[in-house]
């Protein structure tokens, strides 16, 4: 296949038929604020001179590239990992918050608000806060914050103001929806940090921006450790799809094929119908009826019933594939990567590696293939978890 | 004359088409029926527990529809609900059968309308405090029936006091457009309803019906409430 260009040729803010701005009308004037100092910013040497020296002293960029070397001769497939889960607060999250806060403070906000699912957004937005000089305040569900209670005291350690959202699933769809409540009140002050390629329009597409340093440094990584230069395969785990979209970003026109994989009770791309929600169309779960269905998932991270607009439109264009593991599956690979491999990976991550190990070998992902998995994160905040759920054996 | 549109979570409770019913004869001029969505993120605390409440007993938008489409209340009713629910395919249909002659979509800005498909249905548009000026006069061209006028930077819900945004919203809407001006969100007692209703042409009144509906009142007892709002917008006494 030769390469494609899947953006330039629709509006901004629409991926095919998705994307968009369905806010409300009071949310309209914060939302085009934003997108004009994104546009201003992003074309700034300045501010992208002063990311990247953040991402560098503050972050440790650029993650390694790990060639994964028992597990690939297991798999009698190449797996190499793009080592997000070495970043400052452990994953991937961190970029695409950096870039944010940078950008709040240009445009003169005050504080930061944020929703949170499994807490690393959470955390990285509580840590550029405390980095930057701004308040946070973080929206979390019930449910997220009993089974990610290492991660609450880690955002209220830096500052943060946690709040506990128990409306709905009380999970990630309901702290999103509560966190654009609170933005409407205060829109003005405070800057809405998003932490996935989810939202009205710039959110979307700022997100996939700030988190494209993943997929361009891994292509150059690949093309120095490759003898092809690039892989066969790229993959990575989709909850909004932030990692995911950052990750296929640097690849999308070239011959590799993307993956993603959701969580089975948490798969908006793979079995979502078209729908609306928190300000964007894309690929929801939802009834016959038009509500939007729970999400879950034991990675509390990809607990999210629907997925990114642009990832909806890579799969309607067949450029991307999008398929499931499940709970179980997740568990065991983040247990084999441990074990064969001394990295352990974020429950959201190993739902990566997880269908690299259940197609290995198979005409899904052929024998000899190679195959850049992303680690979004790293699994110290999932211990509790796995205490709970891993079979040692 | 001013208007008076009280609002109500379709299938709240069992039965609760008599609400409509005794709106009308409390002397609402329309009433804001509200197909429920499980992630109603316009709507504060109470009008989030009665979408849920009508949700959980198995409420659906098209149940909502049916009941409406079996009552005759002999006042124009305007449906509410989110963009999910209001862009899949057959919702015009299904609107227009019901007899419903309006439709409000909070999270369907100017700018995505084109995808709503509401033959016969005028669709009244939304505008906030933090609307520009530019915008508000396309706003006030493109609705239909009546432009609705949101009091605060906030969420659906009842407060203490009218908040001073809304009488600035409203006459900067009156500047643009020849349609009736309601103001709506938070507006909680007839003296806010009066003081509303001084710089436009009606109001719409919620959460704070939803809370006495949700604590049990009949409709008997909301219609009395519906009432008092009605004598504090006009000194005539209401039509029976």
């Amino acid at each position: 296949m030769s390469s494609i260009t899947v953006r330039a040729t629709v509006p901004p803010g629409r991926y095919g038929s998705y994307g968009g701005r369905y806010v409300p009308e009071s949310l309209i004037p914060a939302c085009e604020a934003v997108a004009e100092a994104f546009s201003e910013a992003w074309a700034d040497p300045r501010f992208r001179g002063s990311l990247t020296a953040l991402l560098s002293a503050h972050v440790g960029r650029p993650t390694p590239l790990t060639p994964a070397v028992r597990l690939s001769a297991e798999l009698g497939v190449t797996v190499l990992l793009k080592r997000e889960d070495l970043t400052h607060t452990g994953s991937h999250k961190i970029n695409n918050v950096l870039g944010q806060a940078l950008l709040a403070r240009r445009m003169g906000r005050t504080r930061l608000i944020a929703e949170t699912g499994a807490g690393m957004h959470g955390v990285a937005t509580a840590t550029a806060g405390a980095l930057l000089g701004l308040p946070v305040t973080v929206f979390m569900g019930e449910r997220d914050v009993e089974r990610q209670a290492h991660n609450v005291f880690r955002m209220r350690l830096l500052g943060a103001e946690v709040v506990t959202v128990t409306t709905g699933s009380r999970t990630l769809k309901d702290a999103t929806s509560e966190a654009m409540r609170h933005w409407v009140t205060d829109a003005d002050e405070a800057y809405y940090c998003v932490g996935s390629v989810i939202g009205p329009h710039p959110y979307p597409m700022m997100v996939r921006e700030f988190q494209r340093v993943i997929g361009d440094e891994a292509r150059q990584q690949c093309a120095a450790e490759l003898p092809a230069a690039t892989p066969d395969y790229v993959v990575a785990c989709v909850g909004g799809g932030s990692n995911a979209a950052g990750t296929f970003a640097g690849f999308v026109e070239t011959s590799a094929k993307l993956v993603g994989v959701e969580a089975e009770g948490g798969s908006g791309a793979a079995n979502g119908e078209v729908g609306v929600l928190h300000g964007f169309r894309s690929l929801f779960l939802q009834d016959e009826h038009g509500q939007i269905r729970e999400a879950h998932s034991i990675a509390a991270g990809l607990d999210y019933p629907g997925v990114g607009p642009e990832h909806a439109y890579l799969r309607d264009l067949g450029r991307a594939r999008y398929v499931t593991a499940s709970d179980g599956e997740a568990i065991a690979a983040a247990v084999r990567l441990a074990r064969a491999e001394g990295v352990l990976p974020a429950i959201e991550s190993a739902h990566a590696l997880a269908w690299v190990v259940r197609a290995a070998g198979t005409p899904e992902l052929p024998s000899g293939s190679t195959v850049l998995v992303t680690l979004s994160g790293r699994g110290d905040k999932d211990v509790t978890t796995l205490i709970a759920e891993a079979d040692l054996g | 004359m001013k208007l008076l549109m009280p609002y109500i979570t379709g299938g709240i409770v069992p039965g609760w088409t008599a609400f409509l019913s005794a709106f009308a004869h409390a002397g609402a001029d329309m009433i804001e029926v509200g197909l429920p969505f499980s992630d109603p993120t316009v709507d504060g605390p109470t009008i989030q527990e009665a979408s849920d409440a009508a949700l959980a007993r198995g409420t659906t938008p098209a149940s909502v529809l049916a009941d409406l489409a079996g009552t005759r209340v002999g006042i124009p009713l305007v449906a509410s609900t989110y963009a999910n629910i209001a862009l899949r395919p057959g919702f015009g249909d299904a609107l227009a059968a019901a007899g419903v002659s309006g439709l409000i979509v909070p999270d369907l800005p100017l700018d995505e309308l084109a995808g709503l498909d509401v033959p016969g249905v005028q669709v009244s548009l939304l505008a906030s405090p933090a609307t520009p000026d530019d915008r508000l006069a396309e706003i006030g061209r493109r609705s239909q029936g009546f432009v609705y006028a949101v009091s605060v930077m906030g969420t659906t819900g009842e407060r203490d006091r009218l908040a001073p945004s809304a009488v600035l919203l409203a006459a900067r809407l009156k500047q643009v457009t020849d349609l009736p001006v309601l103001v709506g969100f938070g507006i909680s007692t007839p003296q806010q309803a009066a003081e509303a209703a001084a710089a436009a042409d009606g109001v719409i009144v919620g959460a704070a019906v939803m809370r006495r509906i949700l604590d049990g009142a009949n409709p008997a007892e909301v219609g009395a409430f519906v009432a008092s709002l009605r004598a504090a917008l006009s000194p005539v006494a209401p039509v029976r």
